[in-house]
């Protein structure tokens, strides 16, 4: 077995520092090493979108990116998204929309959605069509998390 | 007096009679009266002393669990269906 | 009240305008679920927990003739290592599945761990448990397995073939108790017959006879399966599981350890997503025995790859279907086979296949044969609908065939052969009150199908479904606590807001807020028996139950209150949370107020309640589909998608609706894209979601929802299984769609580009 790797990185705006095996993926990182478990393993090769952080700006599949790579770096996952006002638009217009029925994609689909609108704050039906084909749902048929999504535009433009 | 009806696969064993008047105060009692009239019948229906596992008993549309020892209301229908399960 | 006793028909309060019921309140378990909070199967971690791994076989059916762990123990890291040996002997022990009766276990152990013999690619042949889940998979690597490989059965008419290679040298065909006279990998079959099909089609002017096959599919849940097990060494054994039912687990882990119920305690975690398919076990006693072994808890965690080759896929299917009709649009007779594929083990869902074929339409004329087919895939699970899209998909075709040689309506052919009250199915059961009427006559009067499509290479396709549903035994307990609020434990794990609509109903029936009442799922010590969350049952049977508790706390609240004004209670009422005298004195108090006074006198308000109703009602829904066919890719793009459905009393009709569309995105992918490959070794060739490909959010559009209510008259808010039907008509609405846009007719599922491509081709 190789040697633990030091890293050092920025999680939900903590400071957090954590020893690692070269081998381990950011998500069993967050998962094992740092107890986050609100990020979700549907595949572990990056096609279903259950683990989506935010890294560095980027949303990306957890678990096809390594702990060590993220020296240094920031990383935002669904246990951040909270403010001291509560819940996060998002995730309150995915609870008044009925967004969610099992749940297991429901912290992919947030985190995948509030990259969308951090890029594109007025993104269309389409926009988000297109944006979250990465994260798969296999309760919604993907209707409501849609309208979810459009639903929390407005409120975030408030909110800035 | 219920009306069984005999499963499909059984209506070799009673020359194509689909259903008939039995007598019989259980489930359990209108098979004896089955078996009198159709020697063998009753081997296909129940096995140790139990329902044939994978059949169910519906009387008058209801599935009733008591199987053999459910006490049948007179003229009743009563049916084996292949069992289910749900998803 | 007795669970084996069964419920009569109750009361339908038809009229009454409802204050909780029909509204959309926020989902209890909703904060939970946004925030990454809500504990999966995965989520759970244990002092000391090791992490176990499973190896597979890599082929599709071998013997095993020796398996050596030796190099696999010695690793640094591993704690245990198991093999089928570990499990008790199966030997002629049966196991119970209520009203499915006693079958053999055997088969049930050896799906969870090959004793003597791999019958499909992945099955589990050993196990290991290491402090991590890396050492444990380097641990598989070191344990020695020497195989016989024998020659795989794949396809599910070829395995019917006498001469066909045998996977179980014991399996004989079972005809109701009466066994063939050599070896079969055809398990059973059985046998419907209403009337006389030669007789009906005599009757008829048109006959057309026709195969459907249905590729192998994939319940395809995000959350694959997870267990972790503590073996204390008193004997008592704990489970954290993520399934469609903690009960179920329970019998199942009792019975192939041949423990006691009283030693195992199953908690449910949350679940992410089931569809049928977190039903069965498989990593459960695994994590068993390994904790048992190694003394520390286990949590045995499926990656992806595991989920699709060794958990139940649905049958494939092969449907031979014949059905004739008059000129006017009556259908006289039909005739059918049906083989489902069961997997390695007996046990398909072509019963269930069987009973829903031909429930939407009244037929005079049925005889309907049904074969249990074993094949060398993984042991079947139901997935939603278990085996009605497979055999409805071939009627659904068949009709619209007959609406083009007729000139007919697709709507009108379904209303004048839609099935009423009272109509005896092909099994031999009435109908009861079912609403297939209505809902097509709502889809023929909807927006959409009012609106002409218009554009080359465009077809609007209608189909139309049943599910039977189911009802079972549910519980719950209740407490009214000090404050008003109500706590409410269920057994029922809830994939898809169901503690939500359950509490809605106990709510209802105190007239308070849904908000005031505390729905939590529950360990299997901690609440009364409950069968799995499936059959779109839970709502309805676990809803009843709730609404039974809310009676009895209604009752208890109306004794307390005439106690306190020293009335007679005939004199007290209760509505809308508020309790009232009725003999003209005015008195009133709210249920806080009356909680409040009798927690403080140490009163317990409460009820446990144990309901096994079986008028469950049958669902119904018929679909419209406008879809675009690209003639060079053969690529199907979905325009416009509505589905109709009767959902008796919609509880809380945003989930209502959710279910309809997931169902509908579910039945679109089985109609386009989802099927398992296999080589010619019997090698699935597609385990992952790339290659496995289920719709995403780019693939649809929005899906229209239109809710029926033709309230069930079999419980008290009228509410019918909604979860299950829609998963039975896209399949059929795409293929009419496509028939209807480029002219060719596809009987065999998936519809993908290639198969498009190849049939225009054809056509041309």
């Amino acid at each position: 077995m190789a040697a633990k790797v030091h890293v050092t990185a920025t999680i939900n705006g903590e400071p957090v520092e954590f020893l690692c095996e070269p081998r381990q993926s950011l998500l069993e990182v967050l998962r094992d090493e740092l107890k986050l478990t609100g990020s979700k393993e549907g595949c572990n090769n990056g096609n279903c979108g259950a683990c989506s952080v935010i890294l560095d700006g980027l949303l990306v599949d957890a678990c096809i990116v390594l702990g060590a790579e993220i020296d240094g770096c920031s990383v935002e996952t669904i246990e951040g998204l909270m403010d001291s006002e509560g819940l996060h638009p998002l995730q309150q217009t995915f609870l008044e929309n009925a967004a969610l029925q099992c749940g297991i994609c429901t912290p992919g689909f947030i985190m995948a959605g509030k990259s969308l609108l951090e890029k594109n704050p007025q993104a269309s039906e389409g926009d988000i069509r297109h944006w979250c084909a990465g994260n798969l749902c296999r309760c919604t048929g993907y209707d409501k998390i849609v309208r979810a999504i459009l639903d929390a535009e407005p409120q975030l433009e408030v909110k800035k | 007096m219920a009306i069984v009806h005999i499963p499909a696969l059984l209506h070799s064993l009673t020359g194509d009679v689909r259903k008939l008047e039995v007598e019989g105060r259980t489930v359990g009692d209108l098979i004896d009266q089955l078996e009198l009239l159709y020697p063998g019948i009753r081997d296909r229906l129940v096995e140790n002393g139990h329902l044939r596992s994978g059949l169910a008993i519906f009387v008058d549309g209801m599935v009733r669990r008591e199987a053999l020892e459910y006490e049948v209301p007179p003229k009743s229908e009563v049916l084996f269906v292949p069992a289910v399960a749900g998803g | 009240m007795n669970p084996t006793e069964v419920m009569e028909p109750a009361k339908t309060e038809v009229k009454k305008k409802y204050k909780v019921i029909g509204t959309r309140p926020i989902r209890h378990d909703g904060v939970d679920k946004v925030t990454g909070r809500a504990v999966y199967g995965a989520d759970v971690q244990l002092p000391g927990m090791l992490h176990g791994k499973v190896l597979r076989s890599p082929h599709a059916h071998a013997l095993i003739k020796s398996i050596n762990t030796e190099k696999a123990e010695a690793l640094y890291g591993v704690k245990a290592v198991m093999t089928a040996a570990d499990f008790p002997d199966a030997g002629s022990r049966t196991a119970n599945l209520g009203e499915l009766g006693e079958v053999p276990l055997k088969p049930m152990c050896d799906n969870v761990m090959a004793s003597d013999k791999a019958v499909y690619h992945g099955h589990a042949v050993a196990a290991v448990a290491a402090t991590s889940p890396h050492i444990a998979e380097e641990a598989l690597k070191l344990i020695e397995v020497e195989y016989e490989v024998l020659p795989p059965v794949l396809d599910v008419v070829k395995a019917m073939d006498e001469d066909s290679p045998l996977l179980h040298e014991d399996l004989y065909t079972d005809e109701l108790g009466e066994k063939s006279s050599r070896p079969s990998n055809v398990a059973s079959h059985s046998r419907h017959v209403k009337g006389d099909v030669s007789q009906g089609f005599a009757e008829a002017d048109h006959v057309l006879e026709r195969e459907y096959r249905c590729a192998t599919v994939h319940q395809g849940y995000i959350e694959p399966h997870a267990a972790t097990a503590m073996w204390n060494p008193d004997g008592y054994l704990t489970m954290w599981v993520t399934t469609q039912g903690a009960f179920a687990v329970r019998t199942a882990v009792h019975q192939i350890l041949d423990i006691p119920v009283s030693r195992l305690k199953v908690i449910p975690t949350e679940i992410g997503g089931g569809f049928g398919g977190k039903i069965p076990v498989y990593g459960e006693p695994v994590a068993a025995v390994l904790s048992r072994k190694a003394r520390r808890p286990v949590k045995v965690v499926m990656d992806r790859t595991e989920v699709f080759l060794a958990t139940g896929p649905t049958s494939g299917s092969y449907v031979k279907l014949k059905m004739g009709v008059t000129n006017e649009g009556r259908i006289t007779a039909a005739e059918t086979m049906l083989a489902y594929e069961a997997g390695g083990y007996p046990g398909s869902i072509v019963a269930l296949g069987g009973i829903c074929m031909f429930a939407p339409y009244n037929i005079d004329h049925t005889t309907i044969d049904m074969y249990d087919v074993v094949v060398n895939k993984p042991k079947t699970a139901a997935y939603r609908a278990p085996g009605a899209p497979n055999s409805e998909f071939a009627v659904e075709c068949m009709l619209d065939e007959f609406c083009q040689i007729l000139d007919m309506d697709p709507m009108e052919i379904r209303l004048k052969n839609g099935a009423k009250e009272g109509d005896i199915q092909s099994h031999g059961i009435p109908h009861p009150r079912i609403g297939c009427i209505e809902t097509t006559e709502a889809a023929r009067d909807c927006e959409h199908y009012q609106t002409p499509l218009e554009g080359p290479n465009r077809g609007r396709g209608v189909a139309s479904g049943y599910w039977v549903n189911a009802g079972l035994t549910s519980s719950v307990t209740a407490r009214l606590n000090g404050d008003g609020t109500v706590t409410l434990q269920e057994g029922s794990t809830d994939i898809g807001g169901t503690r939500t609509s359950i509490a809605m109903q106990l709510a209802e029936v105190l007239g308070i807020p849904v908000e005031d009442v505390v729905p939590s799922v529950v360990d299997t010590d901690s609440v009364g028996y409950t069968e799995v969350t499936g059959g779109s049952r839970v709502t309805f049977a676990t809803g009843w139950a709730a609404y039974n508790a809310g009676q009895a706390i209604k009752s208890q609240l109306i004794e307390q209150a005439a106690e306190v004004w020293k009335v007679d209670k005939d004199q007290v009422t209760l509505a809308d949370g508020v309790i009232t005298t009725t003999n003209g004195d005015s008195r009133s108090m709210t249920i806080k107020e009356l909680a409040a006074n009798l927690s403080q006198k140490g009163i317990d308000v409460g009820s446990r309640e144990t309901v096994t109703p079986q008028n469950h009602g049958g669902a119904y829904a018929t679909h419209v589909v406008d879809v675009e066919v690209d003639p060079d890719t053969g690529k199907v793009t979905i325009l416009r998608y509505t589905a109709v459905q009767d959902a008796g009393r919609a509880i809380h009709p945003s989930y209502v609706e959710g279910q309809m569309q997931g169902g509908v995105v579910q039945g679109i992918g089985w109609a386009l894209n989802e099927e398992y490959f296999y080589n010619e070794e019997g090698n699935l060739m597609n385990a992952s979601f790339l290659d496995y490909r289920m719709p995403t959010s780019l693939d649809l559009p929005m899906i229209e929802t239109i809710i029926v209510e033709v309230p069930n008259p079999g419980h008290p808010y009228g509410v019918r299984g909604v979860g299950e039907v829609p998963i039975v008509p896209p399949q059929a609405a795409i293929s009419n769609a496509i028939a209807r846009a480029v002219g060719v007719r596809l009987g065999d599922l998936p519809m993908s580009p290639q198969t498009v491509v190849k049939a225009l081709a054809a056509k041309s």
